[in-house]
């Protein structure tokens, strides 16, 4: 870890103005310490924003919630309205890292961490994420955990998170703080960017904003929610390949579909097609079958990887059975409660 | 830079580097050498403490972030001759070998039993909103954050069982 | 000079006879509380007064030579002390028991990741940033072969073989013959590599988590061109080993050379990352395994051969057939090793090297041969069970092999296996699969002393405990032997000073140092005889009461100065005319996800013949470590190398997968056999340590394969590949 000068920001507006190409804020610091100690991250000035009032709150906002940035991840996933309104937020969450990690990792922080690919981890190997420009070393290299969906010649980069899946099928939206104490609010999709030529800029927003919010809308009645998560042991471990649904069937048909689908491309990924030949159907096994070949169709898998397509399929089937009754519902399934 | 914690119920000043992370802070400024360092990067558990009663990884957090916080360590649990429950049900079931880990198994099992106890679900439990009850892979999935290479998994839950056993 | 027991001959089982009841008994660990308190100290605990820190730097190239190492580039950073580098260096830790440095390549690269300097700083902060800032100038050789696939120089020894194989082979109406390879694995203790030097004068005080102290004190002195004698070294804890503390490490060399440049203490603990990049890893393998058998099961040929890989300069080859030769009689027998030289990190020992990948697959392959033969594979075990060493002709000494196998099927309810695919819940299959287990069973060396006082006894040897549970056995051995309760033996490990014992390694340091310690209080006994006036075999000793020739004194009574004996045992005679193995089965049951791959084991239980069992609890322990070593092995562990550079990329605890809680159920149920190895050593007792792994992840592979049918040739499982298996399927 390089040195940098240790900052207390005092109000959101002390934060900000401290925010330039060479700080970085800090909150729960579970992925920024890690690549600053492996001095693939280096900033020259840390903001902590942890003391920052009204960020940590879960607050009801319209008809739906209002996370503040500063919520940890135990603090959402064990939240009751989450748990029963959004319970693919909840589950999604409690399948990634471990109990001592989602103490201290921050709703805003789980959305902008850094990809776990190992070259980009390792300083000594070629990456166009951590130095544009210098080419890409996973390419040529062990590929088992990178995207299928979403990359580019420059970057095959899969974002990690867990949470972020479950919130895009819950069409969450992100409110962003501008210096000049304006707000914003992106869709979660619009908050990233696809690696295209430049794999180092991963989300839309400017050096000196900084995210105080995820905003869920109203819950859906009635919705079976699931999150299912493949890895390469039982628990404590990044994602091979995830999959959120969020399902309501009406008089047997399925009205609705969300499905956003985790460790397959450098950001949530979903896909509208797919969505669409499930909505109005009946739900039945071919037709999903149907569904999952749809969605892998366009995948671009590494040499190493392309076992992420049958195992997405698999998976999306799986989650599919499960939200429409056809199998029984397992540990990641739920039905929403009728919001109050 | 110099940060006021309360460690073990101990008023502690450290100076250190704004770079220190609460983990060495402990180890190398404290002598509170119970704490270990298995990886540095989150990926272990063994230097798991509490921090105003959470569980947190402490290699992953600032000492320069916790002024004024309240930070347990496994010194503060009990000592030889004096151990707490959780701490003699370990000895008991051999839920060890080498005995690295075991600090962070025990901590962050202080800190799950509280969780469980506040009806916090898990990755496998069967429902959000009902009751969970504590049963080995309930124990298992949250005790995960905790690798045991010795692998004295079944042995460590069993101390645990046994002490939740105890106290309630 | 302490007088040499050999062992020559079957002794007396004397544990038998002695009436504290202590031995064997379940007791706590005494050490437990200090480790349930965060009061022990491993080797990077506490620091002494004035310690620098040090931070080692690797090879970013694969081969070639350190041109120039910058030090000034990293001179101005604040902290940062000073670069050290030199003809001290070692590329990789010792080989176990090598008793000599390591190779010391000066500025040659022969992997990517070698250590090639220590950046020292005031702090670890300090010497961390300059570590990963030095500039390095390398010369990179091109085209090093860093593949054991398409390596250029393999190493092909003479096959092994007994019987005419060809033919045997030929002429069987049954046949497996299969390929299988297994992934490259690494120890992964959870305590990193450290080392903390400090010179007094030209003697050299060092701190280090190491397994094997004897051997580890020439490593260093040779190493840094001293005396051995004046090096000591300390560990009294140590937080695992699995073998790759075996040989002293770059991190004690590195940290013993700054100290003596800087003049003061110097710790280097080696990062996770330096510790995947640098110690010792268990090769991958390449196997090829045949059985061929008649209908009735019979055994007419045994073959295994096997590719490792190694760095050159390396002695180790992983001996993956070391249990394929014994386990099974046949007609004939050959076994045929490969090693592939390659510029990767070197491999060496890791927890029971050979039985650990060998037996995956040559355990894998027979349950194959059981279904094409319509045999129960516990009936075809059963069936082929040799009188004698089927390769060397030896006489076993106990083997309980065959009442592991019958008590495990019957234990684990066995005779309720259905057929691959026949048990589902929801969407998880469910089945079951079974193996043996073996392991050669290894007397070395070793010393130890014990003194009797009028308070009780102390142990002293230089032994270790890695998690073992040295330090309770040794306090039920000494007690049982002089008539006290565990807690009136005292035992003191770790130092070199102390009589040098055999080291924690192949599971042989509990029954050879313990052995050492059974002799030294089996003289003190004779001297408590003498004084009593009686026979040594008259003599009994219990709760601190001496008995015999019609007396009865308290033992603090018959002390009246400290006795002090010292002993040395070896291996004799009876390792030449017996083959001494621990002998187990494996019953697992797994669950299989018919959509997802994903594997779970739902209950394990091994049947394991350790001779005398020294503590249950702590076997006990031993036993199941090594089963969940092979659920790893079976399941998730895989280092994967860069295919251009050869370096380990899965290089940390998140890539490299070991078993997490969640992966390993409670039902981990393990017994052992009330028996007796008179051949082994005078306790009659047998290694543990490694005996768990052995055929445990085979038996989750069968384990698969009859839940769903899908058999695989490829360790470890992963969902990918069982997905792939059931799509082969039509599933």
């Amino acid at each position: 870890m390089k040195e940098f000068t240790y900052a207390r920001a005092e109000t959101l507006d002390d934060a900000a103005g401290q925010l330039d190409e060479t700080a970085r804020v800090i909150a729960g610091g579970t992925n920024l310490l890690d690549l600053m100690k492996l001095q693939v991250m280096a900033p020259e000035k840390v903001v902590d924003i942890t003391r920052l009032p009204d960020l940590s709150e879960i607050s009801a906002e319209g008809e739906g919630l209002r996370i503040g940035a500063l919520v940890t991840n135990s603090q959402l996933a064990e939240d009751h309205r989450v748990r029963s309104l959004y319970p693919v937020l909840s589950r999604a969450i409690l399948a990634g890292a471990s109990g001592q990690i989602r103490n201290k990792a921050t709703t805003g922080g789980n959305l902008l961490q850094r990809t776990r690919c190992p070259y980009f981890y390792d300083p000594a190997m070629a990456c166009n994420k951590r130095d544009p420009g210098a080419g890409c070393a996973a390419k040529e290299g062990v590929g088992r955990m990178l995207a299928v969906f979403g990359v580019s010649d420059d970057c095959l980069a899969a974002h990690p998170s867990d949470m972020a899946v479950g919130l895009r099928a819950l069409d969450a939206e992100v409110e962003v703080r501008s210096p000049d104490s304006s707000t914003r609010r992106l869709k979660l999709d619009e908050l990233y960017r696809l690696p295209g030529d430049r794999p180092d800029l991963e989300t839309t927003l400017a050096v000196d904003e900084i995210i105080t919010a995820v905003v869920l809308p109203a819950p859906e009645k009635g919705a079976v929610q699931a999150y299912r998560k493949v890895r390469d042991r039982a628990s404590y471990a990044f994602a091979l390949v995830s999959v959120a649904g969020n399902v309501t069937l009406t008089d047997g048909k399925i009205a609705r579909a969300k499905l956003a689908y985790g460790g397959v491309a450098p950001k949530p990924w979903t896909n509208a097609k797919v969505e669409e030949m499930l909505v109005g159907q009946a739900p039945d096994e071919a037709l999903f079958r149907k569904a999952a070949e749809a969605l892998t169709a366009d995948a671009t898998p590494h040499s190493d990887n392309a076992f992420k397509l049958p195992m997405l399929r698999r998976t999306l089937i799986a989650v599919l059975r499960e939200a429409t009754g056809l199998a029984d519902a397992s540990p990641g399934t739920d039905k929403t409660k009728d919001a109050a | 830079m110099k940060t006021d914690l309360t460690v073990n119920g101990e008023a502690r000043q450290v100076e250190h580097e704004s770079r220190t992370t609460l983990l060495d802070a402990l180890r190398d400024h404290l002598d509170l050498t119970g704490t270990k360092k298995g990886c540095d990067h989150g990926q272990c558990g063994a230097c798991t403490v509490l921090v105003n009663g959470r569980r947190v990884n402490s290699c992953l957090s600032l000492a320069a972030m916790h002024d004024g916080d309240e930070i347990t360590t496994i010194e503060g649990l009990g000592e030889p001759g004096a151990l707490n429950t959780l701490q003699e049900a370990f000895v008991n079931k051999d839920g060890y070998q080498c005995g690295y880990c075991t600090p962070g198994q025990i901590m962050s099992a202080t800190a799950m039993l509280e969780e469980a106890r506040d009806g916090a679900p898990s990755h496998v439990s069967e429902t959000l909103t009902g009751s969970v009850p504590l049963t080995d892979a309930e124990i298992a999935e949250r005790m995960s954050g905790n690798l045991c290479r010795c692998s004295a998994y079944p042995f460590i839950r069993e101390a645990i069982a046994m002490s939740a056993e105890k106290k309630s | 000079m302490t007088e040499t027991f050999r062992m020559d001959k079957a002794q007396a089982r004397l544990l038998d006879e002695t009436g504290q009841g202590v031995i064997g008994t379940p007791m706590d660990r005494p050490d437990g509380p200090q480790k349930v308190s965060g009061r022990a100290r491993y080797a990077a605990d506490g620091t002494p007064e004035g310690t620098a820190h040090g931070v080692l730097v690797r090879a970013t190239i694969t081969k070639g030579k350190v041109a120039a190492i910058h030090a000034d580039s990293i001179s101005d950073l604040p902290g940062v002390i000073g670069v050290v580098s030199g003809p001290e260096f070692i590329r990789n830790p010792a080989q176990g028991m090598a008793n000599a440095a390591p190779v010391q390549p000066g500025t040659r690269v022969d992997y990517h990741g070698q250590p090639i300097a220590l950046v020292v700083g005031e702090s670890f902060e300090a010497a961390r940033d300059g570590a990963l800032r030095l500039k390095v100038d390398f010369e990179a050789e091109a085209g090093a072969d860093v593949d054991p696939d398409t390596a250029s120089e393999v190493e092909t020894g003479d096959p092994s073989a007994v019987g005419d194989w060809d033919s045997a082979f030929d002429g069987a109406a049954f046949k497996v013959d299969r390929e299988f390879t297994t992934a490259a694995q690494v120890a992964a203790a959870m305590e990193p590599h450290a080392a903390i030097a400090e010179w007094q004068g030209d003697k050299l005080l060092l701190r280090s988590s190491l397994q094997m102290l004897r051997f580890n004190k020439n490593e260093i002195a040779d190493s840094l061109g001293i005396p051995a004698e004046n090096v000591q070294i300390l560990a009294p804890f140590v937080g695992g080993g699995f073998g790759s503390k075996l040989g002293i490490g770059p991190d004690a060399v590195a940290a013993a050379q700054a100290a003596r440049e800087l003049g003061r203490p110097v710790r280097v603990v080696m990062p996770r990352q330096a510790v995947f990049d640098s110690i010792l890893r268990r090769t991958e393998t390449t196997q090829r395994v045949r059985f061929a058998a008649d209908a009735d099961g019979k055994l007419r040929a045994v073959g295994h051969d096997d590719r490792v890989s190694n760095l050159w300069e390396e002695g180790f080859a992983e001996p993956t057939s070391s249990c394929s030769q014994f386990l099974y009689g046949a007609d004939a027998l050959r076994f045929q090793q490969s090693l592939a030289r390659n510029h990767r990190t070197p491999t060496g020992s890791v927890r029971a090297p050979g039985e650990a990948v060998g037996m995956l697959t040559f355990e894998a392959a027979l349950d194959e041969l059981a279904e094409q033969l319509d045999i129960d594979p516990v009936e075809l075990r059963l069936k082929n069970l040799p009188d004698t060493h089927p390769m060397t002709g030896q006489a076993f000494s106990s083997r309980g092999l065959a009442e592991c196998l019958r008590r495990g099927a019957e234990e684990f309810g066995w005779s309720a296996r259905g057929k691959p695919g026949a048990r589902r819940e929801g969407d998880w299959f469910i089945g079951v699969g079974m193996a043996s287990a073996g392991r050669p069973n290894m007397l070395i060396q070793a010393s130890a002393r014990v003194r009797l006082e009028a308070g009780g006894a102390t142990v002293e040897t230089d032994m270790t405990d890695i998690g073992t549970g040295t330090y309770a056995i040794f306090a039920q051995i000494a007690g049982e032997m002089l008539g006290l309760s565990a807690d009136r033996v005292t035992v003191r490990l770790g130092d070199t000073d102390l009589p040098g014992a055999s080291g924690s390694g192949g599971s042989f340091g509990a029954s050879s140092s313990g052995s050492a310690v059974f002799l030294a209080a089996r003289k003190i006994r004779a001297k408590l005889a003498e004084a009593m006036g009686c026979d040594a075999d008259e003599l009994t000793l219990q709760d601190g009461i001496a008995r015999g020739g019609n007396r009865e004194m308290a033992i603090s009574d018959l002390v009246q100065s400290e006795i002090v004996e010292e002993a040395q045992i070896e291996a004799g005679k009876t390792a030449e005319s017996h083959f001494s193995a621990g002998y187990g089965a494996h019953f697992v049951e797994v669950a299989v996800h018919a959509w997802t791959g994903e594997v779970r084991v739902r209950r394990m239980l091994g049947i394991m013949d350790i001779g005398r069992v020294l503590n249950e609890k702590t076997a006990r322990s031993q036993a199941v470590g090594g089963m969940v070593w092979g659920l790893g092995a079976a399941l998730t562990e895989e280092i994967s190398h860069d295919p251009r550079t050869g370096h380990i990329v899965t290089r940390d605890l998140a890539n490299y997968h070991v078993a997490s809680h969640a992966d390993v159920p409670a039902q981990m149920e393990v017994s052992f056999l009330d028996n007796r190895d008179d051949e082994a050593n005078p306790m009659q007792s047998r290694g543990v340590g490694e005996l768990g792994i052995s055929g445990a992840g085979a038996a989750v592979f069968n384990a698969i394969h009859n839940a769903c049918g899908v058999r695989l040739y490829d360790f470890p499982a992963t969902p990918d590949k069982v997905i792939a298996g059931l799509e082969a399927l039509g599933l």
